[in-house]
C-alpha cells in the first residue's frame, strides 16, 4: 500500500471501520513508514485528547426530572385532541355518508359527482388550514422531521421531498381528514403562497388532472398506489412545476 | 397501550441516551439553557411519533431528531455558521498532519482543546462529537448527519486536520506570550 492510499484510509483505520484486510495493509504500511507512523501517532493523540471526559457536557439533574414531567403532561393533552378528532372524524364521516346517501337517491352517484366532492373537501381543508392558523402540526424544513412524525398517525408512509433548491420550500406537515380518511397534507411555500399536498394511499390510479376552484389551482394524480392532490392559490404553470418535480425520481433522496 | 405505560417505555429506552442527546445540543448551540430545552423538545417530538415499540437504532433516531432541532434552531437564531466551503472529496484531504509532535510534545489541557472544538464549523463539530465523545459509528453517524458513509469519513478527516490546525496556532500563540514575557 502507497502512502496516497494509506493517506485515503488511515482515518477508517483509526476508527476501527475497515476491514480486516484492508486494516493489516494499513498496519504494514504504517511499520515501515516513518513519515506515516508520525502523522498517525499524531492523530492518536488528537483523538486521545478529544476523549477526555472533560470535554463532555453532563446535563444536570433537573434536565431528567424536567423531561419526565414534560412527557406525562404530553401524553395526557394527547389524549384528549385525540378524542376530540375521533369525535371529529365520527361526525364528519356521518356527514359525509349522509351527503352520499342523498346523492345516490338522486340518482346521480357517478364518478364527476364524488371526485367533485372530493376536490370541494380538498379545497375547503386547503383554506381552512390557512384560515385556522393551523397550517403545519409539525413545522419543519426538513424531511428527516416531517416524514417520521406522520409514524404512528398513518397507517402509511408518504414520501417527502425537498424542493427548496428549485424554490419550493418545505414548511412542515399536518394530519387531515379528507374523502372519509386522515391523510398527510405536506405544506410547502412559493414565495408568499402556501401550497398543501394531500397524499393518501388509493388502488385507483387516476390520469392527472388540472382544475379551479373558488379561485383556487389543484392539480390531482396517482402514482405508486399514492393519490396526490396539489392545491394553492399559486398560479397553474408553476404548480406544474412544482407538480412535475415531486414525480421526477431524486438522484439524491435515493439513498 | 394506556398512555401511562406509553409514557414509561419511552422512558426506559430513551431516558439513557439524555447525556448523549445534551452533549450534542450543548456542542451545537454552545449555551446550556437553550440546550435543555431543545433536548425536552426533541424528545417529546419524538414520543409524539413513538407508538410504543422501537425496532431500528433509538440512540441514533434520538440524536437525529436533537440535531435537527438544533439546526432549526440556529436558522431561526440565524447563529448558522456553515463552513466556507467543505470539500468532501477525500483525496485531497491527506494526512499531512503537520507537525504532529507538538502534539505529543505539549500536553493539552481540556480547555485548550475544548476551544478549538468550539471554533471548529459546525459540520465538522457535529461528526467530532458523534465520532470522538459518544463513540458512534460511521454509519450512525450517516443516519444522524445525513450524509453518505463516505462523506462521513472525509468529514471526519477533514475536522481533525482543522482541529489540528487550531490546536498547534493556540499552543503556538501560548508559546509566543510565555516567550516574550520571560524577555
Amino acid at each position: 500500500m502507497s502512502c496516497q492510499q494509506t493517506h485515503e484510509l488511515i482515518h477508517g483505520y483509526l476508527d476501527g471501520e475497515l476491514d480486516l484486510v484492508k486494516s493489516i495493509e494499513i498496519e504494514k504500511h504504517i511499520a515501515g513508514c516513518p513519515a506515516c507512523t508520525r502523522s498517525y501517532e499524531g492523530m492518536k493523540g488528537l483523538q486521545s485528547a478529544l476523549s477526555d471526559s472533560a470535554l463532555r457536557f453532563e446535563p444536570p439533574a433537573s434536565l431528567e426530572r424536567r423531561l419526565r414531567t414534560a412527557l406525562r403532561h404530553e401524553s395526557k393533552s394527547e389524549a384528549s385532541p385525540m378524542m376530540f378528532r375521533w369525535r371529529w372524524i365520527l361526525a364528519a364521516s356521518s356527514l359525509v355518508v349522509a351527503v352520499l346517501l342523498i346523492v345516490a337517491v338522486a340518482g346521480i352517484f357517478s364518478r364527476p359527482a364524488s371526485e367533485d366532492l372530493l376536490a370541494q373537501e380538498v379545497v375547503s381543508s386547503h383554506v381552512r388550514s390557512l384560515m385556522a392558523d393551523h397550517l403545519t402540526d409539525v413545522p419543519s424544513s426538513d424531511r428527516h422531521t416531517v416524514k417520521p412524525w406522520f409514524d404512528g398517525k398513518l397507517d402509511f408512509s408518504p414520501t417527502v421531498k425537498d424542493l427548496s433548491q428549485q424554490g419550493f420550500s418545505l414548511n412542515g406537515g399536518r394530519l387531515d381528514y379528507i374523502g372519509n380518511r386522515p391523510v398527510a397534507a405536506l405544506v410547502y411555500q412559493r414565495r408568499q403562497h402556501s401550497i398543501n399536498l394531500f397524499v393518501w394511499p388509493s388502488s385507483e390510479a387516476i390520469s392527472q388532472k388540472a382544475s379551479e376552484r373558488q379561485g383556487y389551482n389543484m392539480i390531482r394524480w396517482s402514482n405508486g398506489g399514492m393519490t396526490y392532490w396539489a392545491v394553492s392559490d399559486l398560479n397553474l404553470a408553476e404548480l406544474q412545476q412544482f407538480v412535475q418535480l415531486l414525480q421526477e425520481p431524486n438522484q439524491s433522496q435515493l439513498r | 397501550m394506556s398512555d401511562q405505560s406509553k409514557v414509561e417505555r419511552f422512558e426506559d429506552i430513551a431516558v439513557p441516551h439524555l447525556g448523549a442527546a445534551y452533549n450534542l445540543a450543548r456542542w451545537l448551540v454552545h449555551n446550556e439553557h437553550d440546550a435543555e430545552d431543545l433536548v425536552q423538545e426533541s424528545f417529546l417530538r419524538a414520543f409524539k411519533s413513538f407508538s410504543g415499540y422501537y425496532g431500528g437504532n433509538l440512540r441514533a433516531w434520538l440524536l437525529t431528531i436533537v440535531r435537527n432541532t438544533c439546526y432549526t434552531w440556529l436558522r431561526q437564531n440565524k447563529a448558522l455558521r456553515l463552513a466556507d466551503s467543505i470539500d468532501d472529496k477525500l483525496d485531497e484531504v491527506g494526512l499531512d498532519f503537520t507537525d504532529p509532535e507538538v502534539l505529543f510534545e505539549q500536553s493539552m489541557d481540556s480547555q485548550m482543546v475544548r476551544q478549538a472544538l468550539q471554533e471548529l464549523p459546525v459540520e465538522f463539530r457535529e461528526v467530532v462529537v458523534l465520532r470522538e465523545m459518544e463513540g458512534f459509528s460511521y454509519k450512525e453517524i450517516a443516519n444522524v448527519v445525513d450524509l453518505p458513509l463516505g462523506t462521513v469519513m472525509s468529514r471526519l478527516a477533514r475536522g481533525r486536520k482543522r482541529l489540528h490546525e487550531l490546536l498547534v496556532r493556540r499552543m503556538g500563540k501560548e508559546a509566543g506570550i510565555e516567550l516574550s514575557a520571560n524577555a
